[in-house]
């Protein structure tokens, strides 16, 4: 059984982009609405985020990124989740994405992709329907 | 500004008017119960001679080009000379941006202005693995002079101005272009142009940084002082506005937490330099955005001139006149743009361009309406730079200098914006000035909560944003955008180690001790990082020195 209600989340900046004011605000949006909040601050690689996450032990990895370099760094968290077997921890993305990437970036395992105008209540919405905590 | 009896007559009418707004509220409510800007400053239903009655025309207004210079800091403005069309752009490899700026160029923009990659902006080289997947991408990768030879292929130096926008590693690029002009003989007196270098409001708001803000100040001063020295027409700081606004300040926060920046600049060079402030005031550069609320705007350019102009004359006792006046480029704001219905953003760009021209900016980049999908593709950068274009030459409103000037809506909009300015300068006064203010966090959390409030104003209906919470369409066809290929970083790590190559590695490694040794004394470290670059040394083994003698700046994180 598990006692745990409250998701745990890690919002995380990967890369040197510096463009915060999202991922900050969702962090915010996140720990106003009753989830536990991990935010990493920004410029790192993605072994400090999976680093982070496993540590931190959060069932949502939230990633963004607005410097184009999504392709690279976003994959590189999901391999590193599957070689350190937690794969289960749901990754998600925001950031300057676009719509041909976005059908790559989910075949990789990226459950979601957030883009510029989306409203937090819905990105909370997702989360509630689709984000368990793990086992 | 008016006489009492002109004011009882307005009174009087006020009294009339208000008893016609309660009947006509009989009948039907205003659309909405307060109305405000963008920075959700409440606006009033009128504005009248009341509202600007203790104005003083030759102390809060007056004439272009003299003090206080709300009016605009030239004499003619734009009767006298256009403003800088100067486009932001870099994409890929040096010479992609080449050859994009060669285009603008013949479309007509008249300034260039350097967008680099992230590796670039954060003191690392291509082959570096913090660069993993970044090369190009968000701008041009430079790793050392042979990229910016590339980058400034057919360019006349002495007759274009170019703009970059760097901070931690500005002192490296600015040598390289240095040397660039030295060795296509043109002497360093007839070069002009822009380097960011404003590190404060990095970790504002931009957040790339290097160094702690201590020596990243000490860094900035080092190259005013040799801007001064020797290269006359070059702007070695623009104190910026226009990242603290995108990271979701309000319009009073950009304008104060700005101007704390460059007293913070000012204070450094007189205290560390000894420097006689009338010898480099007057070649301090600003940059701010222009977003969507006309008036705010309109009023916060022209309040911006006013406080810098008192700043600096009773501040700083500086006697120039030319250390009072404000220069400053504008862009549009990036943080406005949709995602949805991609086309519009050309309108909202337009209108903040308009704001920008009747704020009285110096020179102009305009956002293309790609921006939130991608970098700009040719057919939307052209499109922006036809916007400034139409501005200046079609719609009449370069015809006569500050038209908005007396207007009772704007006159008391520029002073309200100005209190509360002050209040927060004061602030952050009483704190110990913006260092201090910077590691309280006290600026990084008024713009969190800012941004953070305006999003659920967006989330709420109460700000509208045409596209994503009004007059939503379902599909779409989206432009076509530019793509960056993930196989330039390879293509730029073979010239990067072709130039290791070939360069006199001995000499490098010299120059490089001789800038470690600089960097642990007093000593302007300029020419230190000139020699360095001279050699070919790289950008990031010149910042590995600085990270090795100065530490690194870590993100504190906050939200």
């Amino acid at each position: 059984m598990n006692f745990r209600k409250k998701l745990r989340i890690l919002v995380a900046k990967p890369g040197l982009d510096g463009h915060d004011r999202g991922a900050r605000i969702i962090a915010r949006a996140y720990s106003d609405a009753g989830f536990e909040v991990v935010y990493t601050g920004l410029h790192q690689t993605p072994e400090q985020i999976v680093a982070a996450a496993l540590q931190e032990d959060v069932d949502l990895i939230g990633l963004s990124c607005l410097s184009g370099a999504h392709m690279t760094l976003f994959k590189r968290v999901i391999e590193l989740l599957k070689k350190d077997g937690a794969e289960d921890i749901t990754v998600v993305g925001g950031g300057i994405i676009p719509e041909e990437d976005i059908h790559k970036l989910k075949r990789m395992g990226v459950k979601e992709i957030f883009l510029p105008g989306t409203s937090l209540d819905s990105i909370l919405d997702w989360t509630r329907s689709n984000v368990k905590p793990r086992a | 500004m008016f006489t009492e009896e002109t004011l009882g007559h307005v009174r009087k009418g006020g009294k009339e008017w208000d008893k016609e707004v309660q009947e006509t509220f009989r009948q039907k409510p205003e659309r909405k119960e307060r109305f405000s800007t963008v920075s959700d400053l409440e606006i009033k239903r009128i504005y009248t001679p009341e509202d600007i009655k203790d104005l003083d025309f030759a102390g809060d207004i007056g004439y272009p080009g003299m003090f206080p210079f709300t009016r605009g800091c030239q004499p003619t403005m734009y009767r006298g000379r256009e403003w800088t069309m100067r486009m932001f752009s870099g994409l890929g490899s040096a010479e992609d941006t080449n050859k994009r700026w060669h285009l603008l160029l013949k479309e007509g923009e008249t300034g260039l202005s350097t967008a680099f990659d992230f590796p670039t902006l954060m003191g690392y080289d291509t082959d570096s693995p913090r660069a993993l997947g970044e090369c190009g991408k968000c701008g041009v990768a430079i790793d050392t002079l042979r990229d910016l030879q590339i980058l400034t292929d057919r360019i006349p130096l002495d007759d274009v101005t170019t703009s970059m926008t760097i901070n931690p590693p500005a002192s490296i690029l600015w040598a390289m272009y240095l040397v660039v002009a030295e060795k296509s003989g043109v002497s360093w007196d007839k070069i002009g142009g822009t380097i960011q270098n404003d590190m404060l409001k990095e970790f504002i708001a931009q957040k790339t940084f290097m160094l702690p803000p201590e020596p990243s100040v000490k860094l900035i001063s080092d190259t005013i002082e040799f801007g001064t020295e020797y290269v006359p027409k070059w702007n070695t700081v623009s104190i910026s506005g226009y990242h603290i606004r995108e990271a979701g300040s309000t319009a009073v926060q950009e304008l104060a937490f700005t101007l704390a920046d460059g007293i913070a600049y000012v204070q450094d060079v007189i205290e560390r330099k000894k420097l006689d402030v009338d010898s480099f005031a007057p070649r301090l550069s600003f940059f701010f955005n222009s977003h969507l609320d006309f008036f705010e705007e309109v009023a916060k350019f022209r309040a911006a001139r006013r406080m810098w102009a008192k700043i600096m004359r009773d501040r700083f006792k500086a006697r120039d006149p030319r250390s009072w006046w404000m220069r400053f480029h504008a862009q549009t704001a990036g943080c406005s743009l949709t995602a949805q219905q991609p086309y519009s953003n050309v309108v909202r760009t337009a209108t903040e361009a308009l704001a920008a021209v009747l704020g009285g900016m110096q020179s102009l980049h305009t956002n293309s309406l790609d921006e939130t999908l991608a970098l700009p593709s040719e057919f939307a950068a052209t499109i922006a730079l036809r916007t400034q274009q139409i501005i200046c030459d079609e719609i009449g409103v370069t015809n006569t200098i500050d038209p908005l000037a007396g207007s009772y809506f704007v006159e008391a909009l520029t002073n309200q914006i100005e209190e509360q300015a002050w209040e927060y300068i004061n602030k952050i006064d009483d704190m110990g000035g913006m260092i201090a203010a910077i590691d309280k966090g006290f600026p990084q959390m008024e713009i969190a909560k800012a941004a953070y409030h305006y999003q659920q104003q967006i989330d709420k209906g109460e700000k509208v944003v045409v596209g994503v919470n009004k007059y939503v369409v379902e599909e779409e066809a989206p432009p076509e955008i530019l793509k960056i290929s993930d196989e330039l970083g390879e293509e730029q790590i073979g010239r990067l180690n072709e130039v290791k190559r070939t360069r006199d590695n001995r000499s490098v490694i010299r120059k490089l001790n001789d800038l470690r040794a600089a960097s642990k004394t007093d000593k302007n470290l300029m020419p230190y990082v000139i020699a360095v670059v001279k050699e070919y040394g790289t950008e990031q083994e010149i910042c590995d020195v600085w990270r090795e003698v100065f530490g690194e700046y870590r993100d504190p994180g906050f939200y």
